[in-house]
């Protein structure tokens, strides 16, 4: 699909939106729909477009294997780290109220932690399999 | 009124299409109707004010997992069901009506969509919603739920999802050893 011309410029259109769309869906889902799931898939999608356009091997330069490994993991270690930080000042295991000066401002900042650590571990996944297929086909 | 009429129509394209899947023997248009199926539902859901679900189901049904089974596929490189000349339908089709039968006796004790006195109700979902924005400050009471009311469960979650990476890297991530190693590999084992 690399020679297809029309196929190049819509999507060198539209990878941009999706991915702005995932970022409102990342940080917004306190207030709309979405959270770190949906934001981390949508976000994939933007880079399994762009290796369906572009070939796999340009998309493994965008974002290199190694570091969507680190990127599952990181996001895994935020979520569990959090709830540790939370026992640490005090509070039960995920207890976001004692991260803020109050119980509201601690549970937004403890929300917006957790749902980043989740989006980051789903998008990395997403790719990490999407990858490993794909990559099997190669010559 | 109109709910109920778009519930019909969503349904019944569900239907036609899960029989369109059932009757057709290329692979890769059965792939995309999953697509369209995972679609229609997502658009269920929207209905029954299930927003971040539908969300779920269009993103992950009707994208992600449409196409790795395309990709899957591309490596199989058989695009055509074999059917087996042997192949007897009245088992398969007995076990199917049967357990069916037995789901749907099933549903008649789950209480109707929506019943304000259904248990799901009335156990803890009212807590959530009344205590939701002075609790937390979280408007959508899906995303308090969801990562601070539940947060010990989202993180099983994102577990479960690390470990399916993993998984996929250990079973076929990586790269292959060239075709002609193998081969060299292969005759020196005969040898």
């Amino acid at each position: 699909m690399t020679h297809n011309l029309i196929l190049r410029v819509v999507s060198k259109f539209l990878i941009p939106l999706i991915i702005v769309f995932a970022l409102y869906v990342q940080f917004h889902g306190d207030f709309g729909p979405g959270g770190g799931f949906q934001a981390g898939v949508i976000l994939s999608s933007a880079i399994i477009l762009y290796a369906l356009v572009f070939g796999l091997d340009a998309a493994e330069q965008v974002i290199p294997p190694t570091i969507l490994r680190i990127l599952a993991s990181l996001g895994v270690l935020l979520y569990a780290g959090v709830g540790l930080v939370t026992i640490f000042l005090g509070g039960n295991y995920l207890d976001y109220s004692v991260l803020g000066s109050t119980q509201i401002a601690g549970q937004h900042l403890g929300i917006l932690l957790v749902e980043l650590g989740v989006g980051m571990t789903v998008f990395a996944v997403m790719l990490i399999i999407f990858f490993a297929f794909a990559g099997r086909g190669r010559p | 009124m109109i709910d109920v009429l778009i519930n019909i129509t969503l349904l019944a394209f569900l239907a036609i299409t899960a029989v369109a899947i059932v009757r057709m023997t290329n692979l890769f248009a059965i792939i995309m109707l999953f697509g369209i199926f995972s679609f229609l539902s997502a658009g269920l859901f929207v209905v029954m004010d299930a927003v971040d679900v539908a969300f779920t189901e269009a993103a992950v049904g009707a994208g992600i997992s449409t196409v790795l089974m395309l990709a899957t596929i591309a490596l199989t490189k058989d695009q055509k069901e074999k059917h087996s000349k042997s192949h007897r339908p009245w088992l398969p089709l007995a076990t199917v009506i049967v357990t069916g039968a037995a789901l749907v006796y099933g549903t008649f004790d789950i209480p109707a969509f929506g019943d304000p006195e259904a248990p799901a109700q009335t156990h803890v979902a009212p807590h959530y919603l009344a205590r939701s924005v002075p609790e937390t400050g979280v408007p959508n009471v899906v995303t308090s739920v969801l990562a601070s009311y539940r947060g010990f469960d989202t993180l099983g979650e994102v577990v479960v999802v690390f470990t399916a990476g993993i998984a996929v890297l250990l079973l076929i991530g990586g790269r292959r050893p060239k075709a002609n190693v193998r081969k060299n590999e292969r005759e020196e084992n005969d040898a």
